[in-house]
């Protein structure tokens, strides 16, 4: 092959999975594109609130990603443009792109927000679900990348009227342009990343309930944005009509989704039920009295990861009621403002009961606009307009070199996505990585200013966090006592420190006021020290040379109960840290080469398909497998949910495996021993009865888990009991017993869903549905029963539901409170359980008896100590953050996919793979990473040379210099742990970062306030 | 002293009891203010001067929490802090220290829920302790 690919991809969406494949994609070695339809990139996320299952700020997690992506070096962001068509093939495509016009000067535009000021003209945001107003000249949301106002002209009176131009007159800077063209692009790439998202459902379009009539009734979109700090209400929960507060909010499930009449959609929009319950428990939290919340629903669908324990926790501690019902009508009742929800609960009784506000949790859709344009890019779509993927490839779309990611191709929630979109840039980085760096720039750092011997000169920046922290503490009281601190010469406030343009405010200030260390008063240095280090060397100023203060996390968010208190100990957290910030100094990194060499431990389809990415990126894989064969749970599965052949695709990947050059396989082989770290890892194997030590740079954990071998219903004392699993073996050796059945009988949540093991296994129930499918395939006769708590195919598995259903499989909801009995009543096997609807004890004698079994991991993996990784209470590994790092550890270089992480399909156990191979190259092709400064040194004047350094390093990082005697810590062995400076009895030993001095100053400054 | 409440010096080690402290904000779970937390990279850097530093400079309380034992980010730290601890505490009682003023926890960093628990335990203890007198180099009369 001729090294003449396009080394460039264009990324066509600006969502957060737009952004997540743009950045691991610049972060390999690839020029990227974001082209973004509107103003400002962001997408739905920007919108929500928090997110589910943490209650995380959705806007305090994405806004570091939205920074990076706006600063990358790498990334081109191409805002208020539209792909018109894409021309040549894979590898070497040229993209026509008209960027419309934003009649404002970007260059020149400092986001003073003058312009919107004075504009006379209000139109109703849309940001806002249309519950407040902009001006024709704004910014989508505070924290807008770019930060950079575009005038609509569209509502403008301007390019209306031909008069005004008020913004022009007040804009300082001489930004505004009213003569912008829009422009003709076009961009050689080569390969296309579509993240198109989705829309959420319009109830007005087949009006029932009287959306938009009725100002009480909002979406759940608008729901968000009613809850937001930075909302229409400032965060205040109250009702749209009257802004009273609210006592009681309904939530109705499946708006738009599983409902095939007009206008609506057929599939499950997968996502509604765990934001249905977020937002009820937001609610409760905003509440000052006793908000009752009730969500009625059809099934509760909360099949992702720790989802579950979340529906517990809103059932069980926050008291929010689930109503199974189907609605009748909620008309309004007079005056009041309030709605009568008329329905029918689940005995098939009629119910009224009367709410403030009716929220609808609207489903996702794709837009008429996407499907437009993946038309014209000649993009095969499904039924719904969503992109047609294969199980096997799930974000290969039907064109070679167009990859798809995200909402696009499935209804689906955030972590899903950014996998996708991880997944997205593997498989784009690995057909282009013969020009991997081609077309790359570099960053130019700037020049850093020498601080020593200069006065300290602090400056302390004061986040509100939105409500986040202002809601309790009292933030401009902090500002002012900052300012009185011994050292500090500037402080002030921000709503969000993180957001771009704060940022580079920061970074004018700091070099305005010639400051030379820094404090942030902000959140947790876990997720945000980075950012603000960066901005810090934007400045010129060495990055050691800051200091964060957590003052949410472990302040305004413990204690919201007790404001005074909390601000009282927001001022010692100030001023702890800005006492240690004066005795920081600067540091410099070593820099350390990163061993090109990849693990995957775990030869199941995940293991082989993240090794397979890593090969086809051309990096050397070792795959390690504990058994004598590859292939893990997949062997014992049939068909996928769209009818593809498991085994024939797994004999595909195995043959791939085996024979590509770059893997290495390990059969039989497990993981005594680990040295190193991300970067530098040696791994010592036992193969074959022989040690063997592999040199790596990355770690992927694919270790997958197993299936629940039952202990209950007869499981192992009759033969006609089988485990889901053990069925699907049946079928794949074909056998001709299952055409004599007369009666089979699924039961779901066996082992899932208990209070020994409260997560949902995920894939059960369509695996039920789609065994019993086929059943139904074999004999048309036979008569089938699911047993189950609540249905879960979620997204477009719907439908098979539906299928499944209409060929006369029946459906029994039982009570799972009730007993549920397996018994055999004169060689039959009879079922005995009580039905939720009849309310009434059911007997079932069947042929077949196959139980849903869980799901379960290793607990106690030993792998999780080996790469220092945490498992979950389930045995399921941890990853790094649970929306944005979902494939991430927060041990670097370690990543994780498949089983391993929690219960998944085989597709998305593909694409997690995928995305782990694509996040593990992000680091290796960077060939070399600096080393934290955060070492321990010697003074060589103090030390008595007695050795308790040397005999207690866990990284044999002290030695004794020969020359002199003394000990002596190397710097690029030592991880910074101080246990050697804490040892040592001469004091002779520092650690950088974390200094005596510092700390006394840390502990000495606490105090004064007792004093 | 009605109005009294207690300060406690928290030490805790940056992989495991400090993300805890964060995972409790996170799901916003509610304790007593009275701790301030100052992040180690590990317990093993912990020094028993820090400690004495903190009683010697009027801290009512000290509570230091790390990784469970065999979960160290640096292999071994805690055993060592550990080991540091136990001859610490009967130290610090033979100074006339009560032995309840001093906490020593392991939580990872999934424990939120965990770490919330401890910190009401800990100040409670502390709180019903009342105001440390016996090690405070001479500082004013507190009750005024």
């Amino acid at each position: 092959m001729s090294k003449d690919k396009t080394g460039s991809v264009v990324v066509i969406g600006g969502g957060i999975a737009g952004m997540q494949a743009a950045l691991d994609l610049a972060n390999s070695g690839y020029y990227v594109y974001l082209v973004e339809r509107s103003a400002s990139i962001g997408g739905i996320m920007s919108q929500l609130d928090k997110t589910f299952p943490t209650n995380d700020c959705a806007m305090c997690i994405m806004s570091p990603k939205l920074v990076e992506v706006g600063r990358h070096i790498n990334i081109e962001l191409l805002t208020l443009s539209e792909v018109n068509g894409i021309s040549g093939k894979e590898g070497n495509f040229e993209v026509s792109v008209t960027q419309h016009p934003r009649y404002v000067d970007t260059d020149k535009c400092i986001a003073c927000g003058l312009c919107a000021e004075k504009c006379p003209k209000k139109v109703l945001n849309e940001y806002d679900g249309g519950l407040s107003k902009r001006k024709a000249i704004y910014v989508k949301y505070p924290q807008a990348v770019p930060l950079k106002y575009s005038i609509d002209a569209k509502n403008c009176i301007y390019f209306k009227k031909g008069k005004c131009r008020i913004c022009e007159k007040f804009c300082p800077n001489g930004a505004i342009n009213f003569d912008d063209q829009k422009k003709e692009l076009t961009l050689k790439v080569g390969a296309v990343v579509l993240a198109l998202g989705s829309k959420v459902f319009d109830p007005s379009v087949h009006d029932t309930y009287g959306y938009k009539k009725y100002p009480n009734i909002v979406t759940s979109l608008e729901f968000e944005r009613i809850l937001s700090a930075s909302g229409p209400y400032g965060g205040r929960l109250v009702r749209p009509s009257d802004k009273k507060e609210p006592e009681k909010i309904a939530w109705l499930q499946c708006i738009g989704s599983r409902d095939e009449r007009p206008g609506a959609k057929g599939y499950c929009s997968a996502v509604c039920c765990t934001y249905a319950i977020k937002e009820a428990m937001l609610a409760k939290e905003h509440s000052k009295g006793e908000l009752d919340t009730a969500i009625f629903y059809i099934d509760i669908r909360t099949h992702g990861k720790d989802f579950e324990r979340y529906f517990n926790r809103a059932k069980d501690e926050s008291g929010i009621r689930f109503i199974k019902s189907k609605i009748t009508g909620i008309p309004l009742v007079n005056e009041t403002g309030k709605h009568l929800i008329r329905y029918i609960d689940e005995a098939g009784k009629r119910v009224e009961e009367e709410f403030d506000i009716v929220v609808l949790s609207v489903g996702l859709g794709i837009t008429g606009k996407s499907a437009d344009m993946a038309q014209k890019l000649g993009i095969e779509l499904d039924r719904y307009n969503f992109a047609a993927t294969s199980s096997f490839e799930p974000v290969q779309s039907s064109r070679p070199g167009i990859y798809v990611c995200g909402a696009f191709q499935a209804p689906k929630d955030i972590p899903s996505s950014v996998i996708d979109a991880s997944a997205a840039a593997g498989v784009a980085g690995s057909k282009l990585a013969e020009s991997r760096w081609s077309l790359t720039k570099t960053k130019h750092i700037p020049e850093k200013i020498d601080i020593r011997g200069e006065p300290t000169r602090i400056g302390v920046f004061v986040c509100r966090c939105g409500t986040n922290i202002a809601g309790v503490v009292d933030v401009p009281f902090l500002v002012e006592f900052a300012q009185s601190l011994p050292g500090v010469v500037y402080a002030e406030e921000n709503m969000f420190s993180c957001s771009q343009d704060t940022q580079d405010k920061i970074t004018r200030v700091v070099k305005e006021q010639r400051l030379n260390r820094m404090v942030v008063a902000a959140c947790t240095p876990k997720t945000h020290e980075p950012l603000f280090q960066e901005t810090l060397t934007n400045a010129g100023i060495n990055k050691y040379l800051f200091e964060m203060a957590n003052i949410r996390n472990m302040c305004s968010w413990v204690h919201k109960d007790n404001p005074e208190q909390a601000t009282q100990k927001a001022k010692d957290l100030i001023r702890m840290a800005v006492s240690k910030a004066a005795l920081l100094e600067p540091l410099t990194e070593p820099v350390m080469q990163i061993n090109q060499k990849a693990i995957v431990i775990g030869g199941g389809v995940a293991g082989m398909v993240a090794a397979k990415n890593l090969a086809e990126q051309n990096y050397i894989t070792y795959l390690i497998e504990k058994t004598d064969t590859l292939g893990g749970q997949a062997r014992h599965l049939h068909e996928t949910w769209q009818g593809e052949n498991i085994q024939q695709y797994l004999a595909g990947l195995i043959e791939d495996v085996r024979s590509d050059k770059n893997i290495e396989i390990f059969l039989n082989s497990r993981i005594e021993h680990v040295d190193g770290f991300g970067g530098d890892f040696k791994t010592t194997i036992q193969h074959n009865g022989e040690s063997k030590v592999l040199e790596h740079g990355v770690t992927i954990i694919a270790s997958g888990a197993s299936e629940l071998k039952p202990n209950q219903y007869l499981y192992g004392k009759d033969p006609r009991v089988v485990t889901g699993l053990e069925f699907q073996q049946r079928l794949i050796d074909n056998d001709p017993s299952l055409g004599q059945l007369n009666t089979a009988v699924f039961v779901q949540c066996v082992g899932s869903r208990i209070p020994q093991r409260p997560y949902c296994s995920k894939v059960c129930c369509t695996q039920s549905i789609k065994s019993a499918v086929k059943l139904k395939e074999i004999n048309p006769k036979m008569n089938i029963f699911v047993l189950y708590r609540d249905m879960r195919p979620y997204g477009l598995r719907e439908n098979l539901y539906r299928k499944a259903r209409s060929a006369g499989i029946n459906f029994v909801r039982y009570n799972f409170d009730k007993e549920f009995t397996v018994a055999t009543e004169q060689g039959d096997l009879q079922v005995a359980f009580t039905d939720c609807v009849l309310r009434r004890n059911m007997e079932i004698r069947s042929d077949l008896l196959i139980l849903a079994s869980a799901i379960v991991p290793e607990k106690k993996n030993p792998l999780a100590q080996f790469y220092k990784v945490p498992q979950n209470d389930d045995g399921f590994f941890v990853e790094a953050h649970v929306k944005l790092r979902p494939v991430d550890f927060a041990t670097d270089g370690v990543f994780v996919c498949g089983l391993a992480h929690a219960p998944k399909t085989i597709d998305e156990s593909i694409t997690q793979a995928q995305a782990a191979a694509a996040r593990a190259v992000t680091l290796l092709s960077a060939m070399s990473i600096s080393v934290s400064s955060t070492v321990a040194y010697v003074n060589p004047n103090f030390c008595s040379s007695c050795g308790v350094c040397v005999s207690i390093c866990p990284y044999s990082a002290a030695m004794f210099n020969e020359k002199n005697g003394k000990a002596e810590i190397e710097p690029t062995l030592c991880k910074g742990c101080g246990l050697c400076a804490a040892s040592c009895r001469s004091g002779a030993i520092n650690l950088n970062g974390f200094d005596n001095d510092q700390i006394f100053a840390q502990i000495y400054a606490m105090n004064k306030v007792v004093l | 002293m009605p109005d009294w409440e207690p300060k406690i010096v928290t030490f805790l080690c940056n992989w495991c009891s400090y993300e805890a402290a964060d995972l409790a904000g996170i799901s916003r779970l509610q304790y007593p203010s009275n701790i301030r937390v100052i992040r180690v990279p590990c317990t093993g850097r912990m020094s028993p001067k820090f400690i004495l530093a903190a009683f010697g400079k009027g801290a009512d309380g000290v509570w230091v929490s790390g990784c469970h034992p065999g979960e160290c980010h640096y292999i071994a730290g805690n055993y060592y802090a550990r080991r540091k601890f136990s001859l610490f505490k009967s130290l610090i009682e033979y100074m006339g220290i009560e032995p309840g003023r001093l906490h020593f926890s392991w939580i990872s960093a999934a424990e939120g829920a965990k770490f919330a628990e401890v910190a009401i335990k800990v100040i409670k203890t502390v709180k019903d302790l009342g105001p440390s007198k016996y090690f405070i180099k001479k500082i004013n009369d507190r009750a005024a």
